[in-house]
């Protein structure tokens, strides 16, 4: 494990695999989205409650995972950079919360949007909507500590502490629905038996969520790429690499 | 076409969802196109003080 990590996440070796990733989930991101959103806005019926904005769904739901997803992402980078002080892992810890904060926003103005014409207010004190917005002031902790030190590297130690202590936020969001009788709805995708939502609904929901996955992994090679030059750039193989680019 | 941008009187909702996703996304990119050419632009000056 402790020499695969360190093979794999070695600056220079992170750097040249990275290329083909970030290349392929931008692709697989582009396909997945037009799929999608041909789903989500033209080939899937509207509810029978909501009637069309229905399809606020298929933006506001994937946004709300990948919030969620990100933060798991940026735990693991957390645990690893604290343990094992892996540069690249340090690295992830920042560029997630940029990536996460921007998703948490667009799962909390997108739901806005759709609570509006469905609840009568944009804004309620639910449990769920109160511990999404906790999540946003999480990753903006974790985005002013990694830049709070003069030493980039104490910052990612600082922000992974602010990372572990917040992710006990992870399962307080997922069971809000259930623990607290509120306003927003239950899961209907991830329950153990059968998921409640009808295939014409989920096909678009579950392709949007991948669109949304695979990008996010695009958007975070691209950012760390280009910080990992930046700390790296006085090594050789940084300067080997511009020479040969310029 | 009409009756699709109309989406059942929930015009605003809906595309003001999409049109936000659609701009959380594309800033997103924008950004992260900046930072790196801005990073490169920060190493080629310090290398020049050197």
């Amino acid at each position: 494990m402790f020499t695969f990590l360190h093979k794999y996440a070695s600056p220079q070796y992170f750097y040249s695999w990275s290329a083909n990733w970030q290349k392929w989930s931008s692709v697989i991101a582009v396909l997945l989205m037009s799929v999608g959103l041909y789903y989500s806005l033209l080939n899937s019926p509207a509810d029978y409650q909501q009637g069309e904005t229905v399809r606020i769904m298929y933006v506001h739901v994937p946004a709300a995972w990948l919030s969620m997803f990100t933060y798991m992402v940026m735990a693991a980078a957390a645990i690893v950079a604290l343990i094992w002080r892996i540069k690249v892992a340090e690295i992830m810890i920042g560029q997630c919360a940029f990536i996460g904060a921007s998703f948490t926003a667009l799962a909390l103005i997108t739901g806005m949007l759709w609570g509006k014409p469905m609840w009568g207010a944009y804004w309620v004190w639910d449990a769920r909507l109160t511990s999404e917005l906790v999540l946003l002031f999480l990753y903006f902790g974790v985005i002013a500590l990694s830049g709070a030190f003069e030493d980039e590297r104490t910052g990612a130690r600082a922000a992974a502490i602010l990372t572990l202590v917040g992710i006990v936020n992870i399962p307080i969001i997922h069971y809000s629905v259930e623990w607290w009788n509120t306003l927003h709805q239950g899961p209907t995708v991830s329950k153990f038996d059968s998921p409640s939502a009808h295939p014409s609904m989920l096909i678009p929901l579950l392709l949007m969520a991948l669109a949304y996955k695979a990008y996010f992994f695009a958007l975070l090679f691209k950012r760390a790429r280009a910080e990992l030059i930046f700390r790296e750039r006085n090594t050789s193989w940084v300067k080997a690499l511009l020479k040969e680019s310029v | 076409m009409n009756e699709f941008f109309h989406m059942g009187g929930y015009a605003f909702y809906v595309w003001a969802s999409y049109g936000l996703t659609a701009g959380v996304l594309l800033a997103n990119l924008i950004f992260a196109t900046m930072r790196r050419r801005r990073i490169l632009q920060l190493i080629q000056e310090l290398t020049e003080e050197d």
